[in-house]
């Protein structure tokens, strides 16, 4: 039985020697450059998870920042407590049951309802969290001190990210996955050939909302002092939803191109204009929109094809050349 | 090959004020071919729906082989092995012709996977007539390719009742001929099936037993060719003054 085919391989390959090298980048540069590769490589671990089911389901969730501010509150409750690896995992978990409530209750819900529903949750659990540390009379905030450095920030999110590749190819390749393509174009026909379209959601909906939860855990040493603000905050998710389909959720690879310019521009654009930020992305998100409606992936099918087109034009051009 | 399959007893479904399927009743014997007609709105498609698991019965019991299946979600009705193909043909435009065919095997009543599924995939576009065509985009094949596509979705859980309805409609009489050879095929493969059809060569020369339902209600049950001179199916299909 064949393992891998050979652009499977290629592909392996190549993107096992692209997080080799994003490993190596701290021997280099321990500056600017490691500091927006932590920030790319954050966005494409949780850019990746949310297309695992956001990309075949078409349903938008803007849960990023619930799943991801459990995460860190997960580091910044036991920090005192228990090893850093443990509190990722733990963090990883609860996210992961959150989803797994959050989705049995509401995919269900068609379309903008379930959007609303998941803008909410981050919220919800945001206004929880605030009462709880007020009723228990500590302060706001919570310090996460710990020896992690950007460097082990960085590592930590390349072991994610293949983490997540790797996650990715196997439900690619698994009934789940050609459940999930079947739900995706019909999802009457899916019920119908004996899918449990609720189930398979769910399940999806769970090992991204546990990788974004690990994610949030990851970065909790980052922030030093955590509040509830800062680890609930939903611009993470729609950070998340307009990177990923910038770059295209039909592939797996598809959200990385999306978010190494965005994350660029958005480094660009805080520190050339820090009083206008939200005003210059804005106007870019629009431009991008515009210009690329169907996501940088969308735009390489099209080139490819009118090129393809363009060359047939070309050669007959040339026949009728004498 | 006369023991019942399926049994439909008093099924009803109401939409609102309408009650599109009034306690409806019968049988479909192991290996028969049941037609299932009726002039259009009178509750023929929702009755191959309540069968399915598409919609749920308001009352009444629909059970197959013994276990009761009226209530339950599509997807366990299919895994217990009902197959259909719908009036508005519904194939899966991202998918290849082959992955079509799949989507029906590795999910439903008998499972396959891998090998096993590309394999009975060919073997099923073989048998509904588009052999060699695995690879071709779905999105370019004809209103009939289309239909035979389906079908061979339907085939590949190896159902133990198939439901096609109005699987004939719109075919031209060339394609009808093929169409109406290929149910007849299956139907001698030892296939239980049911179909809802308006083109009555096809019940003529198909089907073993037809019910007729009118307005939501069953009002033939018994023998084609004494189910169609029944001036009351006739009165039901042609108005009461031409009766």
């Amino acid at each position: 039985m064949r393992l891998l085919s050979a652009s499977e391989t290629r592909i392996g390959v190549i993107g096992a020697l692209g997080l080799a090298s994003v490993a190596m980048l701290p021997l280099l540069d321990q500056g600017y450059t490691l500091t927006l590769t932590v920030n790319i490589m954050l966005y494409v671990v949780l850019c990746t998870a949310w297309a695992l089911f956001s990309g075949p389901t078409h349903y938008i969730s803007l849960a990023t920042a619930a799943f991801y501010g459990l995460g860190t509150y997960a580091v910044a409750l036991g920090i005192d407590i228990l090893p850093f690896p443990l509190l990722v995992l733990i963090g990883a978990l609860v996210a992961g049951v959150v989803a797994g409530l959050v989705g049995v209750a509401t995919l269900r819900l068609s379309g903008v309802y379930f959007v609303i529903f998941t803008l909410g949750l981050a919220e919800l659990i945001r206004q929880v969290v605030t009462w709880l540390q007020s009723e228990m009379g500590s302060s706001l905030g919570l310090y996460v001190l710990t020896d992690l450095r950007e460097q082990h920030l960085l590592w930590m999110l390349t072991g994610m990210a293949a983490l997540v590749y790797v996650a990715g190819w196997l439900i690619n390749r698994s009934r789940l996955g050609f459940a999930m393509r079947i739900i995706g174009n019909d999802e009457t026909v899916a019920r119908h050939v004996g899918i449990d379209t609720a189930l398979a959601k769910v399940v999806l909906f769970i090992i991204s909302g546990t990788i974004i939860g690990a994610v949030g855990a990851i970065l909790a040493p980052r922030y030093s002092y955590i509040t509830p603000t800062g680890a609930f905050n939903s611009m993470i998710s729609f950070q998340v939803v307009i990177m990923a389909l910038l770059g295209g959720v039909h592939r797996l690879w598809g959200p990385l191109l999306g978010v190494i310019p965005f994350t660029i521009l958005f480094d660009q654009v805080s520190s050339r204009f820090p009083n206008h930020t939200s005003l210059v992305v804005g106007l870019a998100f629009i431009a991008i929109v515009y210009l690329l409606p169907r996501g940088v992936l969308g735009f390489f099918a099209d080139l490819a094809s009118l090129r393809r087109r363009f060359r047939i034009v070309l050669v007959e051009d040339g026949k009728a050349v004498p | 090959m006369s023991g019942s399959l399926l049994s439909v007893s008093a099924a009803r479904r109401a939409f609102g004020g309408l009650v599109a399927v009034n306690d409806v009743s019968f049988e479909v014997k192991d290996g028969e071919l049941l037609g299932l007609i009726g002039p259009n709105g009178s509750g023929k498609t929702t009755m191959l729906n309540l069968i399915s698991g598409a919609i749920r019965p308001n009352s009444g019991m629909i059970v197959l082989g013994g276990e009761t299946i009226s209530g339950l979600p599509a997807h366990r009705v299919a895994r217990l092995g009902v197959a259909r193909t719908f009036q508005l043909v519904r194939v899966l435009p991202t998918l290849s012709v082959e992955e079509n065919v799949t989507a029906g095997g590795v999910f439903g009543h008998i499972r396959v996977w891998g090998e096993d599924a590309h394999k009975l995939a060919h073997a099923l576009l073989e048998r509904v007539g588009l052999g060699g065509r695995a690879g071709t985009p779905t999105g370019s094949l004809t209103y009939i390719d289309q239909k035979r596509l389906e079908l061979a979705r339907a085939l590949a859980s190896n159902p133990r009742l198939l439901l096609l309805d109005e699987w004939l409609a719109g075919l031209n009489p060339s394609e009808l001929r093929i169409g109406i050879q290929l149910i007849r095929d299956i139907r001698n493969d030892g296939r239980t099936i049911i179909m809802v059809e308006h083109v009555m060569d096809a019940i003529r020369s198909l089907c073993d037993r037809v019910v007729v339902m009118s307005s939501g209600k069953t009002i033939a049950d018994g023998d084609v060719g004494a189910v169609l001179s029944d001036p009351a199916v006739i009165r039901a299909y042609l108005g009461g003054e031409n009766a």
